[in-house]
């Protein structure tokens, strides 16, 4: 005799079409127009920086760049989501969860320009750094939301990964603990369609990677990526119920990369422009200008003065972070641990009396 | 096939492109032979080695991989116990952390464990080394990990000719055999022969001759020795240079007959330089070369930190040409 035994559903959310038009009446607790106001501001503010901090890398000013771009929607809209003392454990591309986390663009040009004082954030002290490493933090950020329930605090925590790091045994193995420890973790997969010069098609072929979550027992949906409201709702019912016990969740967020993968990588080798151009049909912030024009009476005045501030506060980031001064060569030895061994003491002092005689190779 | 080259004038080559050319040669000699990694096969590698190898062998024989080296590795070893011969690319060095029980455990053993059945032709081919701004996890240099293990073959060559040669043996060999690449070598020209065959693995190549003293280095930091040799020629000091272009196995007969003739000895690495590769050799030589030695032996290596991100404190991490001339004086002065 055969049975079913288990049957399972994958739903999609979306709120706004292409244009930004509602696509059916939205719930009573969506979020309201503050909030997007707020979301649509760290948006701009963050393509602003991504397209500066490009342009810092190739005049020389700061080293390998990963763009966000055509990506906004989901980094900002589950940073909405979260409260002060949730924790995020992101991947590199989030820039923009980390600026509404309170971490300033003057630190994250400093990491980028690879100095290491860019990650001890003054502001989102309990935040995580950017994993550059693929689907190791989605691992961490199961050890630190053990660490919340261990404690019974009411939060929860946000990891981020790419569609690529789906393929990670790291990825697999936190959805297997965070189901049997119904850990308080919202997993968001930024699904942007290429890992590097790899298509989706060719990471897996499942039909969806939120799929992934439901052999770990871990509810999931997918959300439109570039629809700020539909990402930011379905994270803030997912931490919501996170925080009240009701265990881990997963949400692919469908986007696209706009961008090269990072500076260091040429899209055009692999990538058709054609394909590219096509995605700016959905470009997740002209979209969510349209719903504030038309729901939020967003003027023109409005967009301008807004572009304007962005811009201010951008080039006073670039100011002061072109401005610090490089650590000392000497400062390589202070942090590798709380006290450097007596047998590595010389290599320091070796170090700084070469920085006193001014010699370098280069 | 003739080119413009004049006849007798050596052909010049990037260490990438004899790379590229290797790989081509062994996968047009042997059916047997496919390529996997990250980002190799439409990108053709991160460092372009594998350009163009998908044109001409399409996507069976040359594969992307979903993201993950341990699947990956542990595939191949599954590939080499099926009689095929993988190259795999781990797009980094540092990576490789992910593939150890692919390759400690399974790649090193199978052939000790089944015998005869179980040969692993595998290569692992990855690129190690600072110096590019790409911070401690894409920038070390991990061979003596591998060289530490018994069943594995490490090499490490320093130019083209070397790079063609050594990539065609390891293909060739019946065992597992990592073969690093420096980061930094890639756009690297130098002469390349008309006709390259397979080098043998396990010997040394004297880069230098020299009386004075002997400087035991592979990679990237033959040319740093190079560099300096020529500047201490100017004041009469004739240093020998081992390029050991093999790590597992070295060539312990090349080091010693050079230690027989200079009785000097410094070994260089860009690999940190506590529990090193030099730790290995000045051991040996200390003790199978102990009446030839007229000076203790020198180990230079980086300091004993991760490779810093900053530019600026990379650029003060060693070795450097100020660190070897402080060493050759210690040695000779």
């Amino acid at each position: 005799m055969q049975e079913r035994v288990a049957q399972f559903e994958v739903d999609h959310v979306g709120f706004l079409d292409a244009s930004g038009q509602v696509l059916e009446d939205l719930p009573e607790d969506i979020a309201d127009l503050e909030v997007i106001k707020q979301g649509y501001r760290s948006m701009v503010l963050t393509r602003l920086f991504d397209a500066r901090a490009i342009n810092l890398q190739r005049t020389g000013q700061l080293g390998t760049f990963p763009s966000s771009l055509g990506q906004e929607a989901v980094t900002i809209g589950f940073s909405l989501a979260m409260q002060p003392n949730d924790r995020l454990v992101p991947s590199y591309r989030e820039h923009g969860a980390l600026l509404c986390r309170g971490v300033t663009l003057c630190e994250l040009l400093l990491y980028w320009g690879g100095d290491e004082r860019g990650s001890d954030y003054q502001q989102a002290r309990k935040d995580f750094p950017l994993a550059v490493p693929i689907a190791t933090q989605c691992l961490h950020a199961a050890g630190v939301a053990t660490a919340i329930k261990l404690r019974s605090e009411p939060q929860a925590v946000v990891t981020v990964c790419g569609d690529g790091a789906t393929s990670k045994g790291d990825f697999a193995e936190a959805l297997n603990v965070a189901g049997v420890w119904q850990l308080p973790i919202l997993f968001v997969v930024t699904n942007n369609q290429w890992a590097i010069s790899v298509p989706r098609e060719s990471q897996s072929h499942a039909q969806t990677l939120a799929q992934k979550a439901i052999a770990a027992g871990i509810d999931c949906l997918q959300v439109d990526g570039n629809d700020l409201l539909a990402v930011e709702y379905a994270s803030r019912k997912a931490l919501e119920r996170a925080r009240a016990g009701g265990g881990p969740f997963l949400i692919e967020a469908i986007t696209y990369r706009m961008g090269d993968h990072t500076t260091a990588d040429d899209a055009r080798r692999y990538r058709d422009d054609d394909e590219v151009s096509s995605h700016w049909q959905g470009d997740p912030v002209a979209r969510i200008r349209s719903y504030l024009v038309e729901q939020g009476g967003w003027t023109k005045d409005q967009e301008e003065a807004l572009q304007a501030d962005c811009q201010v506060e951008l080039e006073r980031a670039v100011a002061d972070y072109l401005a610090v001064t490089p650590q000392p060569a000497s400062a390589m030895f202070d942090y590798l641990y709380a006290e450097l061994p007596q047998a590595y003491e010389g290599q320091r002092q070796q170090v700084i009396d070469r920085a006193a005689e001014g010699k370098t190779d280069e | 096939m003739s080119n413009s080259q004049p006849d007798n004038q050596p052909e010049v080559l990037r260490f990438g492109q004899a790379l590229n050319r290797a790989l081509g040669d062994a996968m047009r000699a042997d059916d047997k032979v496919f390529l996997m990694g990250e980002d190799i096969a439409l990108a053709g590698g991160p460092f372009g080695v594998t350009r163009k190898l998908l044109d001409e062998f399409g996507e069976n024989r040359v594969r992307d991989y979903p993201i993950a080296e341990a699947s990956m590795v542990n595939l191949a070893v599954g590939a080499a116990l099926g009689g095929y011969k993988p190259v795999v690319e781990i797009m980094f060095m540092d990576f490789c952390t992910l593939a150890m029980d692919a390759l400690v455990n399974q790649a090193a053993k199978a052939h000790f464990m089944f015998g005869e059945q179980g040969p692993v032709p595998l290569v692992l081919r990855t690129p190690h080394g600072g110096g590019l701004n790409a911070g401690p996890q894409h920038s070390q240099c991990l061979e003596a990990w591998f060289a530490h293990i018994p069943g594995l073959i490490v090499v490490c060559p320093s130019n083209a000719a070397d790079a063609y040669g050594l990539l065609r043996a390891a293909i060739n060999d019946p065992n597992p055999v990592v073969f690093v690449e420096n980061k930094r070598l890639y756009s690297a020209k130098s002469d390349f022969p008309a006709d390259p065959q397979p080098i043998e693995i396990g010997k040394a190549r004297t880069a230098r001759a020299g009386n004075d003293l002997t400087i035991v280095t592979y990679g990237n930091t033959v040319h740093l020795a190079e560099q300096v040799a020529k500047e201490r020629a100017e004041q009469e000091i004739d240093i020998e240079i081992i390029d050991l272009r093999s790590l597992q196995p070295w060539d312990e007969s090349a080091v010693l007959t050079s230690l027989s003739k200079t009785h000097r000895l410094i070994v260089l690495h860009e690999a940190t330089e506590a529990f090193g590769i030099g730790a290995e050799i000045a051991a040996r030589m200390a003790d199978i070369g102990f009446d030839e030695l007229d000076a203790p032996i020198i180990r230079l290596g980086a300091p004993f930190m991760p490779v810093p991100y900053s530019v600026a404190l990379e650029a003060e991490f060693g070795p450097n040409a100020d660190q070897l001339n402080a060493a050759i004086d210690r040695l000779l002065l």
